[in-house]
């Protein structure tokens, strides 16, 4: 017997990892490469050892804080690229190898490189739209004027007055900037101020502007033909074009300051038509001049980004990594001497020799004098667990992990979820030509797995073939054979022996009926006897034993009895040694209690709940059943073409959404719950935690 | 309506009281600020807040950094929830998260008319104000000469308007006018707040009376400890004071004619809430007063937590972030002045 169990292949996804708790003593020089190579590996979880210090107080926090430089760099890039409408490419270009330092010093140049350009362009872009809201002001503006000159034929000597002479013109920089000089300054006289305003905040501006001369004033607008770019957000801002007439020049100052409130750019406009043409000319053919410079800007600095766009990917990987490494470091401590780096951590026992080899290379890469130390060590803490899954059985350990991860070294319910999983899924979808839909998808899927990177599907393609081999087969107690609960001779046995003698039973008895087709009866009142003896077994016992063990303890007996029971109270010796301090009888037999009651319950509510197999099947069928019925058939028994297609097109719909896509989901959601708790609750504890190792590979995934 | 906004509540408020109160959870909690306090460089505080709720609003920044910009960026996030929150907001709920910003509108109007009066430019106030208590017209404070012309032109548009009704007077804007203009205002905002809440009735109203009770009262000590020593005369000290609050109307008759800061205690000790306030000051002293009414607030509002299903944890969690933000803001400065003996003095620690 012994030998046939030795012979079956071993059953890695059982039990986890065996793991060692190590600890690594690392010659400063080369710790930097050693950590770095083991994150390549990755196969090593760091434990921190400075956790009572704040990130600014450890060892290498200078370094960490120049990769958050370096990454804010990166991302500034990154940002302009985009902004740019440029693709970065996603093949990291091959060029030389950097150090950080290098890497450091470019970034710092690009980034100087390109803010200048951006301010530079920037104040261009500035000016640009100064003269292009300039010219669209005086093409709407000097419509208004003319049209008004009509009605105030007195006014137009004293602003003709007013004229734009072309020496002042000279310099449009020192002309915008220049003070408006709206009308002449006869007190009497009507004037006018007019400008450019963004089109949403109009009606505010006229109101304000209303109120503020008490409405003695006349508003014109004209939207404006083009839109102009914001400098700061880069985005197109519609405008609207105004004049304002007034008089009096307390009004002028008020107008002037709620112009300024409102990011109203103000322009002077002569009266005079021929003086402005002539201004319109001159803006033209400047507006063109800085048309071409900004474009030879924009070139220039889209060449930039370009260049910086080959690296980029391959910058952001190396500077992620980098950083990842100096928080590693950081979680080591220095030993007396200051000479070494002290490390301690998780890896797979199967690991060690890799690790060994890698810290070697480290070593001999970096010119070490002194090896690193490697060697493994006691721990008081529970290990991690560490499952090695392929594409296909981490889709099952994932579900497993959602409801808890597994205790180290427990029983795995994702090893029988993988056969139960989408078999459950398949008895509850049951359904051979809905399985063959769902099957094509699922192979498009997997075709694309590649682009999809999901590997859920293939939970799901799986059951598409249980859903065409298995058919509708029922068998309810498979579970309780593989309830493993270890170390409890007083939970595990009785409750063994209560669910067989009723459910195991249960079960026989259908298979006898199958295969004879006559009611058997077997030993029935003897099996019920079991149960019943069986109930009081797991309930008393093991609460009196606990108590006997603790006054045995504290008379100064063994220890060496109570790390079999400790097993069952809690996972850390810590805490179950602190449990024992405190011991207190009548809250562990209530417990006890609650379990047991727990359990007796649960193996009947259970089972009932196996049913919604039979009823999610049922239902199924009844539903498509109704739909081929009542819309295919009863459509079909008409003559005319336009029935027939509407009942298709709604039976089609209802395949597709009801049949297909809802049932799947209410299938897999049963299938869920059923091993989650009627499954799970039998033996699983999943209070452990999982294995993260230091892996550069992980770290660019959680990126990506 | 008392009793059973349990059962209702839920409808409209649960999706926003879940999300304030996950926002809560992100404060920096004691642990925080002491590794916060530790901090020797601007940088370093960049670094321990990058790995709070603070992060991203952080990491983009380059160094050097300024005190300006980390508190800039920290209001920024403030302001983000309060967007969000305000945006799903339903009535009332909408109309009280208003409300919550209207502090801030005052204090944003008093500091661009203060400043036009001293020739400051507009650009660079603006910048100064809280972007909590922005409105449209906000700029064109500036034009206004009194206080009729900066009610006629702007204020009329926002909710600050109907405050005004009691401070329209011709007369030319001077320091005086304007901290009487801002104490008027705030007293009118704290009456019409608090008969907002009340409107609202059930445990809103219960927990919200007793915060904005807290408010009066501490704007009233506060009214009369600036307000000794000045040509302000007691009849108009006293129409300073909100008309609610634990000291009305006994309490303000009495501070109304204080002399002097042991005075102000002598009434206050009178109510017991406020005793342990004052226990912790020495006598003549008004220095630590500030700090502590901000301890015993923070305690105020953690307690708005402890029940469910009111609006008092909205203004809780605003004014919590706030003295979060008032924290940040002051270890920064100590630590870019190399005053780190300074950074407990007024830093108040929330959990």
């Amino acid at each position: 017997m012994d030998r046939f169990i030795d012979d079956l292949p071993p059953m890695d996804l059982m039990r986890s990892e065996k793991m060692m708790f190590v600890q690594l003593i690392i010659p400063v020089e080369s710790a930097q490469r050693a950590v770095s190579y083991l994150g390549e590996l990755g196969l090593l979880q760091f434990r921190d050892l400075n956790s009572d210090k704040s990130p600014f107080q450890r060892t290498f926090v200078n370094q960490v804080k120049r990769c958050g430089e370096m990454s804010r760099k990166l991302r500034f890039f990154k940002e302009q690229i985009n902004k740019a409408g440029l693709q970065s490419s996603v093949h990291p270009v091959s060029g030389p190898d950097l150090d950080l330092e290098e890497l450091e010093i470019q970034l710092a140049e690009h980034e100087h490189e390109l803010i200048e350009t951006n301010s530079n362009s920037e104040k261009l872009r500035q000016t640009y739209n100064e003269l292009l809201e300039f010219k669209m002001v005086l093409q709407k503006a000097g419509g208004f004027l003319v049209s008004s000159n009509g009605h105030a034929v007195a006014e137009e000597t004293e602003l003709s007055e007013n004229v734009y002479s072309m020496n002042d013109y000279a310099d449009t920089a020192s002309l915008l900037e220049q003070d408006i000089r709206a009308g002449p300054s006869n007190q009497s006289g009507l004037r006018f101020i007019s400008g450019i305003i963004c089109k949403s905040k109009v009606l505010r501006f006229e109101r304000m502007l209303f109120r503020a001369t008490r409405g003695n004033m006349l508003f014109n607008q004209a939207p404006a033909d083009e839109e102009i770019m914001d400098p700061v957000t880069a985005e197109m801002v519609e405008k609207t074009i105004f004049v304002v007439f007034f008089s009096g020049e307390q009004a002028r100052t008020k107008i002037l300051k709620i112009c300024e409130a409102f990011g109203a750019n103000c322009y002077p406009v002569s009266e005079d038509l021929t003086k402005q043409r002539q201004i319109i000319r001159e803006v033209l053919s400047r507006l063109s001049e800085l048309e071409a410079t900004l474009d030879a800007g924009i070139r220039h600095r889209n060449k930039a980004l370009t260049s910086i766009g080959f690296h980029l990917t391959k910058w952001m990987n190396m500077v992620r990594r980098e950083k990842a490494v100096y928080d590693t470091l950081n979680m080591l401590n220095f030993d007396v001497t200051k000479k070494c780096l002290v490390g301690e951590g998780w890896c797979p026992i199967f690991a060690k020799a890799q690790i060994q080899e890698v810290l070697q290379r480290a070593t001999f890469d970096s010119n070490s004098q002194v090896g690193t130390i490697f060697h493994v060590m006691d721990s008081m803490e529970s290990p991690p667990t560490y499952f090695r899954t392929n594409r296909f059985t981490n889709a099952f350990q994932e579900i497993v992990d959602a409801y808890g991860v597994a205790r180290y070294q427990e029983a795995n319910p994702a090893v029988y979820a993988v056969i139960t999983f989408p078999f459950l899924f398949a008895v509850m979808f049951g359904d051979w030509g809905h399985g063959i839909c769902l099957l094509l998808g699922a192979l498009v899927l997997i075709a694309q797995e590649r682009k999809l990177s999901n590997q859920m599907n293939l939970g799901i393609i799986l059951s598409y073939f249980d859903a065409r081999f298995f058919g509708s087969s029922l068998d309810i107690r498979q579970e309780s054979e593989v309830i493993l609960y270890l170390g409890a001779r007083y939970q595990f046995v009785p409750q063994l022996i209560f669910l067989n003698s009723l459910f195991g039973y249960l079960s026989l008895l259908i298979i006898i009926k199958w295969c004879t087709g006559s009611q058997a009866d077997l030993y029935h009142i003897l099996l019920l006897l079991l149960a019943t003896v069986a109930v009081p077994w797991m309930l008393f016992p093991k609460p009196f034993i606990l108590r006997k063990l603790h006054t045995e303890r504290f008379q100064g007996r063994t220890y060496g009895i109570l790390g079999t029971s400790e097993m069952d109270l809690e996972v850390e010796p810590d805490s179950a040694r602190q449990h024992h301090e405190d011991f207190n009888f009548s809250e562990i037999f209530v417990h006890q209690m609650i379990h047991s009651i727990e359990f007796v319950l649960g193996a009947v509510s259970n089972t009932a709940s196996y049913l919604r197999l039979w009823a999610l099947s049922l239902a199924h069928s009844e539903l498509s059943t109704v739909f081929y019925e009542k819309v295919l058939l009863l459509a079909w028994g008409y003559d005319n073409l336009v029935i027939r297609l509407v009942g298709l097109a709604v039976f089609a719909f209802a395949t597709a959404f009801i049949l297909l896509m809802m049932e799947t989901l209410s299938a897999f959601l049963h299938a869920l719950r059923l091993h989650w708790v009627e499954f799970q609750n039998k033996f699983y504890h999943g209070d452990g935690y999982k294995f993260r190792p230091f892996s550069f590979a992980l770290i660019n995934d959680e990126e990506d | 309506m008392y009793g059973f906004e349990a059962m209702t509540f839920n409808i409209h408020g649960g999706y926003l009281e879940a999300i304030v109160r996950g926002y809560r959870a992100g404060l920096l909690t004691a642990a925080d600020y002491n590794n916060l306090c530790q901090c020797e460089t601007l940088d370093d505080i960049k670094m321990h807040l990058s790995a709070t709720e603070y992060g991203p609003y952080l990491q983009n920044e380059p160094s050097p950094l300024h005190t300006t910009t980390i508190v800039e960026k920290c209001t920024l996030k403030l302001v983000d929830e309060y967007k969000h929150m305000l945006c799903q907001a339903t009535e009332p709920l909408s109309t009280f998260l208003e409300y919550i910003t209207y502090g801030h509108m005052i204090d944003n109007v008093v500091l661009i008319v203060t400043g036009t009066l001293h020739e400051r430019d507009v650009q660079e106030l603006l910048e100064k104000c809280h972007p909590l208590g922005m409105f449209d017209s906000i700029a064109t404070l500036a034009v206004a000469q009194n206080m009729r012309e900066l009610y006629r032109l702007v204020l009329v548009d926002t909710p600050l308007a109907p405050y005004f009704s009691e401070c329209i007077t011709s007369e030319d804007l001077d320091d005086m006018n304007i901290e009487i203009m801002r104490n008027t205002l705030y007293k009118a905002y704290l009456e019409d707040f608090y008969k907002f809440c009340q409107k609202l009735g059930g445990a809103t109203a219960e927990i919200m009376s007793d915060l904005l009770a807290f408010e009066a009262d501490r704007r009233a000590v506060n009214i009369t400890i600036n307000s000794i020593g000045t040509e302000l005369t007691r009849d108009d000290r006293r129409k300073l004071y909100s008309n609610f609050g634990l000291l009305y109307p006994y309490g303000h008759e009495e501070l109304a004619v204080c002399e002097d800061i042991d005075q102000v205690r002598g009434v206050m000790e009178k109510y017991p809430p406020y005793q342990s306030i004052f226990s912790k000051l020495s006598y003549g002293e008004s220095q630590m007063l500030d700090k502590a009414f901000y301890e015993e607030e923070v305690k105020r509002l953690c307690l708005a937590f402890e029940q469910q299903f009111h609006y008092g944890v909205f203004f809780a969690y605003m004014r919590l972030r706030e003295q979060e933000i008032r924290n940040l803001m002051w270890i920064s400065e100590c630590v870019a002045q190399n005053q780190k003996s300074r950074v407990h003095d007024s830093v108040v620690f929330i959990f």
